[in-house]
């Protein structure tokens, strides 16, 4: 069983994970497979009640996406293991080049060691299955340093931490 | 040399609080092996063969006696004595229990040292020339960019998870003493016909099992723009980098099969996207980093130290020492001196706590505090008056660290192979070791002249084989020890990887090979003063096939 922090809190999920062999639901808020979007693009841009939520899997790119982000509400991203990182670099590109500013979230592999990095690289939702990863989190316990050596997702928010080093930063 | 400020104090206590609670989840079993993996190895601490193994940082290969104490003390304490510096410029410990590391790391933090990114699919410690601040020949001091690279990399959120290891170096002379051109990203420090300085960027380098010099991405980069073109290029690497076979997922494989030209369009347009932003260096925060690497007050001496001159006259093994293991220094009167951790029959790289402590105290009586560790696995005395040196070549001595083989045939990189590596599929250190016992007649050395010997006790290269003038590289035939032999391999600014010669030797013949190699050379230079590199490019590789496999079978 999975649970949802969105902005660090457990959150009921409003949206519905359609996977390409069920209809898209009317009326719902709908995560939607690359595939699926791909298929009828207009028609899922275009419905009229339910937002749109695009998920992207390891081996997408935002490319893909990047088009049609105005009308995109949440975009899901990938982790099939701890180790593949992609996703890093994905939402960073979203939030930075294509200034997306509504939910990101982890899905997969999310564990507890990771949450500060996937933070600090644009995420604000986790879908977390790892049981231990759930506990820590529902303590308010991510693990993650206050101290960063370079400009990250909240370098606008954070300050610099000393003079002559324009690239470390201090949380707020 | 770089000094902790607060920021960094508190980064790297933070950090070891943060893996002392891993090692106890761990030890208590909330954490699995699976689990404790990528965590551990973030921290530098790999599972061996029989032991976890440490390593250790040491930032661009540069340390302060304190630090080197600390390491001493590390090896006395925690481990059986001794420690192995490495071609990365690091130094490993291979004996620590899992439960006393987050108090190795917390000794090292009290000398601002860390173990942080020195393993796992990050960005490594950052390496660069031995020499640097200290050669005759630099153009600029590499090590403040190589600074501020181990800052920006460090716990860098995006690219800790990246394809595979990414490893930079940075050098600030034409002369290329770090391999450069072998790292996934390369940096020469220059400057420009107006004073003003700049990089040369070098991306998609390597060793491993598929060699490739790095290519030119950029003649000329700013130096402002130094950390926007290189978060540019761990960016792209990151998406496009191959993940399904961790032997194609180095960036090297990334820029062969894309194109360099491709690969620089999607880099350039990431670059052009996010170079007038916050990665952006300004000049007086290089400056401020710069100014922790000022050159040490030198005295005015004389080119030349008459007492100096005398005791090469009195001691042929002095001279001898100093002939190969003194390099020119920028100061007149001053010496660059190599402290050969080679000597006969020693594991290559491998120093006891007694040697560290004699090393420190060298570096802070005669070398304004100052020691470097090279990729080729000696330690460097940077900074030392020529009237210094007798006393220091004494103590050497004692400690049974004067050996006058630097850039000899014995002077050998050895990889740790099946003594202690889990992937080793041979041995390194008993080659290096017999090598070493058959060429030990330091006339014979000497008249061998420069010669580059590398091995590697298996595909993954970490002794460098694919670079050695002469490169051995241990592979597991079923089940024996066979050694492959590569020639004409380089490092250096004429960067070059060997070509193998021919089948395999068994462990009894590997030295053989190697002598009638040397033989050969020996009967085919045009003077002492062609060195075997340039023999070899002069005649290729047919008289040392021809006089390996006399029978010209599997050649």
């Amino acid at each position: 069983m999975s649970t949802l922090f969105v902005n660090g809190a457990v959150t009921e999920d409003q949206w519905v994970s359609v996977d390409g062999e069920q209809p898209v639901p009317e009326g719902e808020d709908v995560i939607v497979s690359l595939a699926v979007f791909e298929e009828q693009p207009h028609a899922l841009l275009t419905r009229n009640a339910g937002r749109l939520g695009a998920y992207l899997e390891a081996d997408d790119q935002i490319d893909a996406i990047a088009d049609h982000l105005e009308l995109i509400s949440l975009v899901a991203l990938d982790f099939p293991s701890f180790a593949d990182g992609r996703a890093f670099s994905k939402a960073r590109l979203l939030r930075d080049r294509y200034g997306f500013a509504d939910q990101i979230r982890a899905t997969g592999d999310v564990r507890i060691d990771q949450i500060s990095h996937m933070r600090r690289s644009g995420f604000d939702a986790f879908l977390v299955s790892h049981q231990p990863t759930i506990d820590s989190l529902t303590e308010i316990k991510d693990s993650g340093l206050d101290l960063f050596y370079q400009p990250a997702i909240e370098g606008a928010e954070a300050r610099p931490a000393l003079a002559g080093k324009s690239w470390a930063r201090r949380a707020l | 040399m770089y000094r902790y400020d607060e920021f960094d104090r508190e980064f790297v206590a933070a950090r070891v609080a943060q893996f002392r609670d891993q090692v106890a989840r761990r030890v208590s079993g909330e954490l699995s092996e699976d689990n404790f993996k990528p965590l551990r190895l973030q921290n530098g601490v790999y599972l061996q063969l029989h032991a976890y193994m440490l390593r250790v940082a040491v930032p661009y290969g540069t340390l302060n006696s304190s630090q080197m104490r600390m390491l001493a003390h590390i090896a006395r304490k925690y481990d059986r004595d001794y420690g192995h510096f490495t071609t990365r410029q690091n130094i490993q410990f291979n004996w620590p229990k899992l439960a006393d590391i987050p108090d190795i790391l917390e000794d090292l933090a009290s000398v601002e040292m860390h173990a942080i990114q020195t393993s796992g699919n990050c960005i490594r410690n950052v390496t660069a020339d031995h020499f640097a601040g200290a050669s005759a020949d630099e153009v600029a001091d590499p090590r403040p960019y190589a600074e501020i690279l181990r800052q920006w990399s460090t716990i860098h959120p995006e690219f800790l998870f990246l394809p595979r290891k990414f490893k930079i170096a940075v050098i600030g002379s034409s002369n290329d003493r770090a391999a450069m051109q072998f790292h996934d990203i390369g940096l020469e420090v220059r400057k420009n016909d107006v004073g003003e300085l700049g990089l040369r960027v070098f991306v998609g380098g390597g060793l491993g099992r598929t060699p490739m010099i790095g290519k030119l991405i950029r003649d000329w980069l700013p130096e402002e723009d130094m950390l926007s073109y290189c978060e540019a290029i761990l960016r792209v690497y990151n998406l496009y980098g191959r993940r399904d076979n961790k032997y194609k997922a180095r960036i090297k494989i990334l820029v062969h099969e894309t194109g360099l030209d491709e690969l620089k369009k999607d880099i350039e347009e990431e670059f052009e996207r996010i170079k007038d932003g916050v990665l952006k260096l300004p000049d007086e925060d290089v400056e401020a980093i710069t100014a922790y690497f000022a050159q040490p007050e030198f005295d005015d001496l004389p080119m030349r130290d008459e007492s100096l001159e005398q005791a090469k006259l009195d001691n042929r093994s002095f001279a001898r020492w100093i002939e190969r293991n003194v390099s020119e220094h920028v100061k007149p009167g001053y010496g660059i001196v190599t402290v050969a951790l080679k000597g006969t029959g020693e594991a290559p790289g491998d120093a006891t706590s007694a040697q560290m402590d004699v090393l420190a105290d060298l570096g802070e009586r005669y070398s304004h505090d100052e020691l470097r560790v090279s990729h080729e696995q000696n330690v460097i005395l940077p900074h030392v008056k020529l009237g210094d040196l007798k006393a220091i070549y004494d103590a050497l001595l004692v400690a049974e660290m004067a050996s006058p083989n630097a850039g000899l045939i014995t002077d050998i990189i050895a990889c740790p192979g099946l003594d202690y590596c889990a992937l080793a599929t041979a041995r390194s250190i008993p080659v290096a070791q017999e090598l070493s016992q058959r060429f030990s007649d330091l006339d014979r050395q000497n008249d061998i002249g420069a010669l580059k010997v590398k091995i590697s006790g298996c595909i993954n290269a970490c002794g460098h084989h694919h670079v050695g003038h002469i490169g051995i590289l241990g592979v597991d035939r079923r089940g024996e020890e066979l050694y492959q032999v590569t020639l004409g391999g380089s490092g250096d600014e004429q960067a070059a990887v060997g070509e193998i010669i021919g089948r395999g030797f068994s462990a009894d013949e590997i030295s053989n090979a190697v002598e009638t190699i040397v033989d050969t050379y020996l009967a085919r230079r045009l003077s002492d003063d062609e060195i075997f590199l340039d023999a070899y490019r002069r005649l290729g590789p047919q008289p040392f096939k021809d006089a390996l496999y006399p029978t010209k079978e599997a050649a």
